[in-house]
């Protein structure tokens, strides 16, 4: 008889030693397949580029998933538009609640990659204050540049060595580096503040 | 004893699944990084290369003053044509119809494509090709080691007519190419059926719109820092003020053209031709 329930234990322990690895199994399962789910097919992520930021690593923007990011694409020579462009963008991160920032990228993405090397968008960066972790300088060559500025639809082009004409873009993408928004010319950092929130409360 | 059985089989239905699965999404993010990687395979195509000596030309948009100068560079003597891009999918299946990222080419892209390697119905293999992007265009152009035409370079080739370098100033220059631009579904015809103009180049402007490099650098908007670029003075009757050659409504329906593109828009009859850089100099 007590062999019997022994046996019995020893079943019960098998039993649910079977099921807990079942059920551990099926989770692990479930967590790998969504790791592994593809990119949306319109994701900037899908760009292959390769990129320095402003402390010299090497990336590519896939290295930026996971988080709310606002681009500007500017120049740091630049001294009518893009000073303006930057003290939006300083704007918008002043604007961004300090729950979200940490869910938050603020991208500046150099037009002109000749001149901006990692080195001077270091510089750029800790003479405009702005390199506080949010903050990200982008740097590549000009195909890379040029592809970027035409997944932002944004024109430029060099008029002398040291000018370029640009138009004047703050986009907004969500963490799976999904356009989310646009703003253009006269920009609406209050907007655009507004949907940073609402795009990491959706993420 | 019966239940544990069950969970026993439970257990290894479930293992062998998931190893399945596993094995599953390893090959789909091979396929991704694959992909999502930056070769391009190249194919090789027969197209006669033309060369064009550069110089200076002034270009439609800008002061007066200002002359652009513009390298000797070769051009392809007609567009891409539907059995080319065909080719140049079959090698790179990150550009077939159904493998296309968004991000790269809209809804349309190869929109009469029968399948990802059937060309339209009833299409002529060598009428050019259309519906592609101007990432699409950029990537053949790479495929076969060459590069888009700058918007300069086109518009400089695009001067020319039949018997002289600069036919600007004749007065049916563009009454001409506007006569060509009203004809419908002109994009179906094959290449090279009409007269070259004068530097060898087939089809300039009877068959199709083209992509150039940097069509992008056509501003319209507000960083405009000389004032001529602003949308009013491309799209109404100020731009005549602006504009350096205000008889040339053909080169007004280009710029139209080229400032409402974003670099994923396919449409019906946009193609486009390659260009290379050149180290030799010719006389001419």
């Amino acid at each position: 008889m007590q062999k019997i329930l022994l046996l019995l234990k020893i079943n019960n322990m098998k039993y649910i030693s079977y099921l807990f690895f079942s059920v551990v199994l099926f989770a692990s399962c479930k967590e790998k397949k969504q790791k592994a789910a593809e990119l949306p097919s319109d994701s900037i992520f899908n760009l292959t580029s390769n990129w320095k930021n402003q402390n010299n690593d090497s990336l590519q923007l896939k290295k930026l998933q996971g988080k709310t990011l606002v681009v500007v694409m500017i120049y740091t020579s630049c001294k009518s538009a893009c000073p303006i462009l930057v003290s939006k963008m300083k704007n918008i991160e002043s604007k961004i609640s300090r729950n979200d920032i940490n869910n938050v990228s603020l991208v500046l993405v150099s037009i002109d990659p000749k001149t901006d090397t990692p080195q001077r968008l270091k510089e750029f960066a800790k003479d405009n204050k702005m390199d506080a972790p949010q903050w990200m300088f982008l740097t590549s060559n000009e195909g890379a540049t040029q592809e970027f500025a035409n997944v932002l639809s944004m024109k430029y082009k060099k008029i002398s060595p040291i000018e370029f004409s640009h138009s004047n873009i703050i986009s907004v993408f969500n963490a799976n580096g999904e356009l989310v928004s646009q703003e253009e010319g006269a920009i609406d950092v209050d907007k655009v503040a507004k949907t940073v929130h609402e795009t990491v409360q959706n993420s | 004893m019966k239940v544990l059985n069950c969970f026993k089989i439970l257990f290894i239905v479930l293992l062998f699944s998931c190893n399945k699965k596993n094995d599953e999404l390893q090959v789909n993010s091979t396929d991704v990084t694959k992909s999502n990687s930056n070769t391009i395979h190249t194919i090789s195509t027969d197209v006669k290369m033309v060369y064009i000596p550069g110089g200076e030309y002034k270009p439609f948009y800008g002061s007066d003053a200002v002359l652009t100068k513009v390298e000797p560079f070769l051009i392809d003597e007609r567009a891409v044509t539907n059995s080319e891009f065909l080719a140049f999918v079959k090698a790179n299946p990150k550009w077939k119809k159904s493998n296309i990222k968004k991000i790269y080419a809209d809804s349309t892209y190869l929109r009469d494509w029968q399948s990802d390697t059937e060309l339209p119905k009833n299409a002529k293999p060598d009428a050019p090709v259309c519906f592609v992007s101007w990432f699409a265009a950029k990537a053949f152009a790479q495929s076969v080691g060459k590069r888009l035409p700058t918007l300069d370079e086109w518009e400089f080739v695009a001067m020319a007519d039949e018997v002289s370098a600069n036919a600007r100033t004749k007065s049916d220059y563009s009454d001409n190419i506007i006569n060509l631009y009203l004809q419908k579904n002109r994009q179906y015809n094959q290449v090279k059926q009409s007269k070259p103009n004068y530097w060898g180049v087939y089809n300039v402007f009877d068959l199709i719109w083209e992509w150039t490099d940097d069509f992008n650098s056509v501003l319209t908007t507000n960083d405009s820092r000389t004032g001529q670029y602003e949308d009013k003075s491309l799209f109404c009757a100020g731009s005549a003020t602006s504009s350096t050659d205000i008889l040339n409504y053909a080169a007004f329906m280009r710029f139209a053209l080229r400032t409402s593109l974003k670099a994923n828009y396919t449409i019906a009859n946009l193609g486009f031709r390659c260009a290379k850089d050149t180290v030799i100099i010719k006389n001419k």
